[in-house]
C-alpha cells in the first residue's frame, strides 16, 4: 500500500492510533460488561470465563487491550493539550511519549499477570 | 449547534474518566497478581459504595464518550448522517450505559 503525503507524518499516526484504539475498546466493552454481569446471574459461568485468563494467549490479548486503553488515555491527554494549550513544537515528542507511556503501563500489567498470575 | 455540544460532552467525559482510567489500570495490575476468580472480584467489590460510585460514573461516562467517538467514525468512514446516525448513536449510548450499570450492580450490589 502506498501512503499519500500526510499519512506518512507521525501526528497522522497518532490520530489513527487514537481512533483505532477507541474503536477496538468500544467493541470490547459490551463483552466486558456482559461477562461481569454473570457475577449475579451465573457465578459458575463467570469463573469458567475467568479461568481462560490463565492461558498465555488470553494474557497476550489482555496485554493488547490494556495497551490500547493506556495509549488512548495518553493520546487523549495529548489531544486536549494540543487543543487547549498554546501550540508547542514538541507535539511529536508528546505523541511519542504517549506511545511509550502506553507501552510502559501495559507492560507493567503484563508482567504482573505473567509473573504472579 | 449539536456538534459543539457533542465536542464539549466528549471532552468533559474524557476529563471525568482520566483519573478513573488510571485507577482502573492500577486495580487491574493489582488484581491479576493472584489470578482472577469470581470470589476474588466480589470480595473486593460487593457491598462497596465507593466501587459502585467509581464504576457507576465510569460506565455512564464511557457510554457517552464511546457513542460520540463512534458517531465520528460512522460519519467519516461509513458516510452515515442525519436521523439514522443520531438514532444509532443513541442506541449505542443507551445500550452501553445499560449494560455497564448492570455489570456494576452485579459486582457491587
Amino acid at each position: 500500500m502506498k501512503l499519500s503525503g500526510h499519512r506518512k507524518q507521525s501526528l497522522w499516526f497518532a490520530f489513527i492510533l487514537h481512533r483505532i484504539s477507541g474503536l477496538v475498546l468500544a467493541l470490547f466493552l459490551p463483552l466486558h460488561f456482559w461477562v461481569l454481569s454473570l457475577a449475579l446471574r451465573d457465578p459458575a459461568a463467570l469463573d469458567g470465563f475467568l479461568s481462560w485468563t490463565d492461558f498465555w494467549y488470553v494474557k497476550l490479548a489482555e496485554y493488547g487491550l490494556v495497551f490500547l486503553l493506556s495509549v488512548h488515555f495518553f493520546g487523549g491527554l495529548r489531544l486536549m493539550a494540543l487543543e487547549w494549550l498554546p501550540w508547542s513544537p514538541a507535539q511529536k515528542t508528546y505523541a511519542a511519549s504517549a506511545l511509550a507511556a502506553g507501552f510502559a503501563l501495559a507492560t507493567s500489567f503484563f508482567l504482573s499477570a505473567t509473573i504472579y498470575g | 449547534m449539536i456538534s459543539a455540544r457533542l465536542y464539549i460532552l466528549q471532552r468533559a467525559t474524557a476529563l471525568i474518566m482520566a483519573p478513573l482510567v488510571i485507577g482502573h489500570i492500577a486495580v487491574m495490575i493489582y488484581a491479576v497478581q493472584n489470578g482472577l476468580s469470581a470470589a476474588e472480584i466480589l470480595s473486593r467489590t460487593q457491598g462497596s459504595f465507593f466501587w459502585a460510585a467509581f464504576y457507576g460514573l465510569f460506565a455512564l461516562a464511557v457510554a457517552i464518550h464511546a457513542a460520540i467517538g463512534l458517531r465520528a467514525i460512522l460519519h467519516e468512514w461509513a458516510g452515515l448522517k442525519g436521523a439514522l446516525l443520531t438514532a444509532i448513536c443513541w442506541g449505542i449510548a443507551l445500550g452501553l450505559g445499560g449494560l455497564g450499570l448492570q455489570a456494576v450492580y452485579s459486582v457491587t450490589g
